[in-house]
């Protein structure tokens, strides 16, 4: 089946099994590995991505599913040199450790600012409640969100 | 000249990071080579059986079926495991659990894979099994390794100082429990994953989400009859390991689907079910303790039998045992003391390395004890642990010395003096309608390296580059907890530079030296040694240079900084790609050998414990404090606060010692709290994240930790291991908070909310 979508801003037309799940496309056809599989069944959050700027989990949506939408992988985040606030966030304040549960993390956190600019900090930690992270103990993301969420509302 | 901060104590942010969080960094499963095929393996339906009959002609000649194999088509010993090498990469004889791997498929999509894997027949005679340790023990229980002269007994043995069973009868005061521990299961969220090909020139080479690339490639070779200097492993950053990749996970069946892939490559990468059934978890266990004390409040003696389940295979289940003898006592002096300790096998999967490596189990026992005796002698816990904690030169119950920097009594004092435990008794007679409040500490310890009979070496390499930055060759895995980062920060500091004037080699046996496993705390301690004397021995080589070149005539009026070296007399700058290029290749590459120092003493420890890792001789030290408060209604324990005092000597870098507390608490208060492995008869009950509860955003607290710096000269700038200490003392600081709330201490772990629901229940009726 022919699949037209925008993937990162790029228009994308592909010949592709329409049952097999995002994520499957984007890693092995697309090569964008960024979007990590963590458990392939909805409970852990590792292969969010943005659809219509909203966070869908890609391990549970088809591949005919994306006809006519815009998604964002986390390779799209900061289409320039430069990071992303939220990325940048992530580094300064310790977010990361071993960093597979990363790409997700950041994908809800757009997807939470986009919808709350402000949020303190048990806001952040029920919008991120749908992504796992076996390293950190999420303190430190929570951090990086509440800092990121200040540098972007500056920027306003 | 700019001015130069030290990079040793600061908040250096990860080299790894901006790789990281841009998707760029490539981890073991983000490979997919061109013409690659996926590798997949046909599992035991049965926990011990005799295999009859295999048979794969209903897949032979499926469409997208590339290769078939069993254990028939391995031309090795079909051996893995450290120190034991008893389990089959494909089982021949017979399988010993529920998911002991028996046929190997090689398949051109996951789709044909699964269905090749779901059609091939095995015919199976089932064995009596048993699923119990202690019932493994018994004289007529089945057998998993027939040829074993300890039958099913792996690893088992004693440490006696004085005389415990007369000292108990001289105690004012006694307390007896029994702890049941569960399994738990490390859930990184890479599952295990890898490629491997072999090419032109027959070389085997594996990229795998591996904590111990040079052993794996010792076992693939013993075990697969391919020769060594024919196979590489490396290891990329792992998306989490904990010490369930410390060892052989997918690698064998990798190297053995790429040694019958016509050259093509070969990927695996488990889903999580298969990951829960295939991979190690945290020993199970039951641990006894009676422990006794004067009215004084000194603890005279104590009794402890241990009892791990270490599975259908060794695994690292001899080591773990050794380490929970070596921490059942803690950190406090108990002149009188029997530790028994059994790792046994059983039909069950496999117990292995995760991070705590035995203390954690021993603690969660221990320091419930030590609530239970000082209640009983109406001594404040903390007091309580104060008077018996280890000075520097004691010797703990266990027997073991403490030679090396110990800040125990440090840690508790800060506690002992910080709010969280100070307006305790304010903050839980303030709890709302329905809630009840308790507070409780736990105290323990955790050894950095290998023990007495493992010789823990780390060798060291680092270059500089024809442009005049440098590169290090890592030679420890990096899985999260950031010591590549801190390889870096070590180096910067010794050679002047900044960050951005390093690159990095990630462990590749073929590029960097063996420096031993990603484990027992030790990669920034021991890999540090050596780079940080590599780092030394090659800024004098520059430096004799400049001087040989002409350019000043002392060495020490030369300082490095970022790419440069700075004539101090003259004033002149001169860029260090200068001096590289008047060095040869083999100068401008610095190795270093550092092996770590050892605990000699004592040597009454019985032979087999004392090879599986007993004693340490550094250490680090922690005192945890949870507040903890139940829902009356639903059973359901809310952790309100939680505060970490650490010793692991001087602090290199404040964010990533952070990392370590934080991360290390939480996956402790899994353990504490929701993290229940299920098995009923060896068939896994837990098969996925919906029913392995892990820890979420939304259960845990904010973590408060104090770094208690002490100076461990034996580390590279005084530092101690900390990666595994933080997970240690959740578990009982937390089971002591809720027997203050409930009137009771509950034995079984994870304290679940049904088990306080039944407890607050009972309560009400009576």
């Amino acid at each position: 089946m022919k699949i037209a979508f925008e993937l990162n801003g790029i228009k994308q037309e592909i010949d592709y099994l329409p049952d097999r799940r995002v994520v499957d496309l984007l890693r092995e056809e697309l090569g964008y590995t960024g979007t990590k599989e963590a458990c392939g069944s909805g409970e852990c959050g590792a292969c969010t991505i943005l659809v219509d700027g909203v966070s869908k989990l890609s391990c549970l949506m088809l591949a005919a599913q994306l006809q006519g939408r815009s998604i964002t992988t986390i390779e799209g985040m900061s289409p320039g040199k430069k990071l992303h606030p939220i990325q940048q966030a992530f580094v300064d304040k310790g977010a990361v450790q071993c960093g597979f549960c990363s790409p997700g993390m950041l994908m809800a956190t757009v997807d939470l600012l986009q919808r709350n600019p402000a949020p303190d900090r048990q806001q952040i930690r029920a919008a991120l409640s749908g992504n796992l992270c076996r390293c950190t103990g999420y303190q430190k993301i929570i951090d990086a969100v509440e800092s990121a969420a200040a540098e972007m509302r500056d920027k306003l | 000249m700019t001015t130069y901060a030290s990079p040793i104590g600061s908040s250096l942010k990860r080299v790894d990071g901006p790789g990281k969080i841009s998707g760029l960094e490539k981890y073991a499963a983000d490979y997919y080579p061109d013409n690659f095929l996926w590798a997949g393996a046909k599992r035991s339906d049965h926990p011990h059986a005799l295999i009859k009959e295999i048979d794969i002609s209903p897949v032979r000649n499926l469409p997208g079926i590339f290769a078939v194999l069993t254990h028939e088509d391995i031309k090795g010993a079909n051996r893995v495991g450290v120190p034991e090498m008893d389990q089959p990469v494909l089982a021949d004889r017979k399988v010993r659990y529920k998911g002991d791997p028996v046929v190997l498929v090689l398949a051109e999509n996951k789709t044909v894979l699964q269905e090749a894997i779901d059609k091939i027949v095995i015919k199976y005679e089932p064995l009596p099994a048993v699923f119990d340790p202690e019932a493994a023990l018994a004289e007529n229980a089945p057998l998993l390794h027939e040829n074993r002269n300890d039958k099913n007994l792996l690893l088992g043995g004693r440490v006696v100082r004085g005389n415990s069973i007369a000292a108990m009868s001289e105690c004012d005061a006694v307390a007896e429990a029994d702890f049941q521990l569960p399994w738990q299961e490390h859930a990184y969220l890479e599952t295990e994953a890898g490629v491997a090909r072999v090419d032109e020139e027959g070389i085997l080479a594996i990229i795998a989400s591996t904590q111990t690339p040079w052993r794996d490639r010792n076992e693939l070779a013993y075990a697969l009859g391919w020769p060594l200097d024919k196979i590489r492993v490396i290891a990329p950053y792992l998306g989490g390991g904990f010490g369930g990749k410390d060892g052989i996970t997918v690698q064998g069946l990798l190297g053995l689907a790429a040694l019958h892939s016509g050259g093509r490559p070969v990927k695996m990468w488990n889903s999580r079910e298969e990951s829960f059934l295939s991979s190690t978890k945290r020993h199970p266990g039951r641990v006894h303790y009676e422990l006794g004390c004067k009215k004084d409040g000194t603890l005279y003696a104590m009794n402890c039998r241990i009892v791990l389940d270490t599975g259908a295979y060794a695994s690292l289940g001899g080591p773990v045992l050794a380490l929970a003898m070596e921490h059942a006592a803690g950190v406090y002096r108990i002149p009188h003391a029997l530790i028994e300790g059994f790792s046994v096998y059983t039909n069950n999967p496999v117990g292995g390395a995760f991070r705590g490596f035995g203390a954690p189990q021993v603690l969660a026992g221990l320091e419930q004890m030590m609530d239970i005796l000082a209640d009983k002698i109406a001594w404040d816990p903390l007091a309580f642990r104060l008077k018996n904690a280890v000075m520097r030169g004691d010797e703990t119950g266990a027997g073991v010395w403490m030679s090396n920097s110990t800040a125990i009594i440090p840690c508790l004092e800060k506690l002992q003096e910080h709010p969280l435990w100070t307006s305790r008794q304010a903050w839980v007679s303030q709890a709302p309608p329905f809630k009840l409040r308790g507070v409780g500490i736990a105290a323990g310890l955790q050894g950095t390296g290998y023990g007495p009979m493992v010789a823990d070496i780390a060798n060291a390499k680092i270059e500089l580059l024809p442009d005049g930055r440098f590169r290090i060759y890592s030679g420890v895995a990096d899985m999260g907890q950031g010591n590549n980062p801190t390889n870096v920060q070590i180096a910067a500091e010794v050679l002047g530079q900044t960050a951005d004037c390093f690159e990095l080699i990630q462990p590749d046996t073929l590029q960097t030296l063996p420096s031993g496993s990603s484990a027992a705390s030790r990669t920034t301690y021991s890999y540090g040694n050596a780079l940080k004397a590599a780092a030394l021995q090659l800024k004098e080589r520059i430096l004799t240079r400049a001087c040989n070149m002409g350019m000043g005539l002392y060495a020490e009026d030369f300082l490095l900084s970022s790419g440069r070296l700075n004539h101090l007399p003259s004033g002149r700058e001169i860029p260090l790609g200068l001096v590289a290029a008047s060095m040869r290749p083999e100068e401008r590459v610095s190795i270093y050998s550092y092996t770590a120092p050892v605990n000699r003493y004592p040597d009454k420890i019985n032979p087999d414990i004392r090879a599986a890792g007993f004693p340490h001789r550094v250490f680090a030290f922690a005192c945890h404090l949870a507040r903890v408060q139940i829902d009356e209604l639903t059973g359901e324990v809310e952790i309100s606060d939680y505060l970490a005092a650490t010793d692991a000597g001087k602090v290199l870098n404040p964010q990533l010692y952070e990392q370590q507390v934080q991360g290390g608490a939480v996956q402790g208060m899994g353990y504490a709290l929701w993290e229940d492995f299920k098995l009923d008869r060896g068939e896994l009950m837990t098969r996925n994240l919906a029913t392995y509860i892990l820890p979420t955003s939304m259960d845990v607290p904010d973590i408060l930790s104090i770094a208690v710096e002490s100076v461990e000269e034996s580390g590279p700038f005084g530092m101690k291991g900390i990666g595994e200490i933080v997970i240690n003392l959740a578990l009982p600081a937390i089971a002591n908070g809720i027997a203050r709330a409930v009137g009771q201490h509950i034995f079984k772990s994870p304290l679940t909310a049904e088990q306080l629901l039944l407890i607050l229940e009972k309560r009400a009726a009576e």
